[in-house]
């Protein structure tokens, strides 16, 4: 499957990534040969496979739904990189 | 006492030969006289360390002692240390100071380990070179204008150099055993839920595994018991018993079944690495194993396979990096888009970058069938491959990397670099466990011999390799610069 200049810059807004037109045409190039190594996968036959996520195929386990968190909120917030009276500040979203 | 193992050094301190102190400052001596340019070590952490070694020393004296109490080690900078900065290898983390620890380095501080600091690494653990590093390459000890192997380069490096007796890796796709093979030391990574990944940053949540790296078998024996067992603080570690890994160490070989796939021996292996990695299965064949040459028929899709699901899984991890809550944030952000991406831009290196953008592409719409489930599917059929295979024989032997460590900046093309982890993914991929253990040494650099096992078959693992460090002296050897500096 042939990739595009603008599956790149697609790519890279889904994943809120800056991305300029130059950047997106050297990342297109090694794309494109990685996706034709992994294009290796499409000569093999995998009808009725099931696919495996978790290599002990164990599923998630669950616990009692029970509060087991204590706050530490300004603990937490002691690493971000603005905060103000609990909150992270960012650029105004609603004007 | 750089010359010496960590079960060594965990001896002498038992005996009173020396203090933790004395060893500490020895070995801190020793990183500050030649890690400015091996470049093993993101941060080192004199004080807390020489504390550290204090509360051990006092702990001896109260008579209140486990097997590790004092022994000094490092810790690759994936693993969230507590008041340290924890950077993964990223300029997107070079200002993050973990608020907590990892369960492992929990543990090992409970155990009375020091740590001397947090070692180098390939970006979020992305790579097989540690060139990858936002903090330089690091130089292999045995050759310095060889690269180390990644991603837990400043591991292996380190304690090749002797600047530590052990350190802990994490491993993806092969990053504590090739690592381990181009510095000719002993890397273990188990079975996949076997240790607890909570407060090790997130590469690729379904394959990533924390474990030892060290001079010997035996000394990652005492190191996997300290750090090995159930979590509930991570979901997917495994309820399971920890056995005494050191207690089968001495068991003997004989009767051995040892199966040599034939994949691992074919186009792409240097003959050198191959003539090593033979003898050593013949020193095998005289402690009375046998051997037989056996199939995993879909090797060569285990790389295609590592390259949709591990990125896929990045892409997802790493969106947390949001330059809100913590890490790297840019300047004078015009609007929130604009603060993410600008910040994502600034933070992450090219390989990171690559990575998210492979995975968000086979993640998006139209896309997610053809190859993500596809790479599940062919995920079942590799992990089943190795289930027959340990239906015939108790282990896989073949080696580690297909030709030793290759120079610093000669692998310029990512697909280039992603098949020189043509023998390691396929493991991480089944979830089993694999040891890499020095073997030879060609032109001046190490070879390393990997063994595999069954899933939680790390004590035979280690037997394994432990009485093959018995017959041999690989594993002994040390590079001329930590001959040259004793």
């Amino acid at each position: 499957m042939a990739l595009e200049h603008a599956d790149v810059l697609r790519a890279a807004h889904l994943a809120r990534l800056g991305l300029d037109d130059d950047e997106a045409t050297h990342y297109l190039d090694d794309l494109g040969r990685i996706l034709a190594m992994v294009d290796q996968l499409q000569t093999l036959d995998t009808e009725g496979v099931a696919p495996l996520a978790h290599p002990l195929e164990t599923t998630q386990r669950l616990r009692a739904d029970e509060v087991t968190e204590t706050d530490q909120r300004s603990r937490f917030q002691r690493c971000a990189p603005a905060v103000e009276q609990g909150l992270y500040l960012v650029p105004r979203v609603v004007e | 006492m750089h010359e010496k193992t960590l079960t060594e050094l965990a001896a002498g301190l038992a005996a009173g030969e020396f203090s933790s102190r004395e060893l500490t400052q020895a070995l801190l001596a020793r990183i500050d006289r030649l890690d400015g340019d091996l470049n093993s070590f993101i941060t080192v952490t004199a004080d807390a360390a020489l504390d550290a070694a204090d509360r051990a020393d006092a702990a001896r004296a109260a008579g209140n002692t486990g097997p590790l109490t004092g022994v000094p080690l490092a810790l690759k900078d994936i693993f969230c240390t507590e008041g340290v900065k924890t950077s993964a290898g990223s300029r997107m983390l070079d200002n993050f100071v973990a608020p907590y620890d990892a369960t492992v380095v929990e543990k090992l501080k409970g155990a009375g380990t020091v740590s001397l600091g947090k070692t180098n690494m390939d970006e979020f653990a992305m790579g097989s070179s540690n060139e990858n590093s936002f903090f330089g390459p690091v130089q292999n000890p045995w050759d310095q204008g060889a690269v180390p192997g990644g991603s837990s380069g400043g591991s292996a490096a380190a304690v090749a150099a002797g600047l530590v007796p052990a350190a802990l890796g994490t491993d993806t796709g092969g990053s504590i055993r090739q690592p381990a093979a181009f510095c000719g030391i002993t890397g273990l990574k188990p079975t996949y839920g076997r240790v607890s990944r909570y407060g090790i940053i997130a590469y690729a949540s379904s394959l990533d595994q924390a474990g030892p790296m060290a001079r010997t078998a035996e000394d990652c024996a005492h190191l996997l018991g300290a750090i090995a067992g159930h979590d509930l603080r991570d979901s997917t570690s495994v309820a399971r018993g920890v056995p005494d890994y050191t207690e089968e160490l001495d068991a003997p070989l004989a009767g051995l079944k040892i199966g040599l796939p034939r994949e691992y021996f074919g186009e792409g292996l240097d003959p050198t690495v191959e003539g090593a990695v033979r003898e050593a299965i013949g020193v095998y064949e005289s402690l009375g194993a046998t051997v037989r040459e056996i199939s995993l028929p879909h090797t060569h899709y285990a790389i295609p396979a590592y390259y949709v699901i591990a990125p896929a899984e990045a892409s997802s991890n790493l969106s947390r990096y949001d330059g809100v809550r913590y890490g790297h944030r840019c300047d004078a952000p015009s609007d929130l888009t604009d603060l993410y991406k600008r910040s994502r831009a600034e933070g992450f290196g090219e390989e990171v970058k690559r990575r998210i953008l492979m995975g968000t592409h086979t993640l998006s719409e139209g896309f997610f069938d053809a190859y993500y489930k596809k790479a599940q599917q062919v995920r079942r059929l590799i992990r089943q491959d190795f289930l027959d295979a340990f239906d015939e024989v108790d282990v896989l032997m073949g080696p580690a990397s297909p030709t030793p460590a290759f120079d610093l900046g000669a692998k310029k093309d990512p697909v280039s670099m992603y098949l020189q982890d043509i023998y390691t993914i396929a493991i991480n991929l089944a979830g089993i466990p694999g040891i890499s253990v020095p073997a030879g040494i060609v032109g001046g650099r190490p070879v390393g011999l990997q063994i595999l096992g069954t899933h939680f078959a790390e004590a035979r693992l280690l037997n394994v390799a432990h009485q093959f460090q018995q017959a041999t002296d690989w594993h002994l050897r040390r590079p001329a610069l930590v001959e040259e500096t004793l």
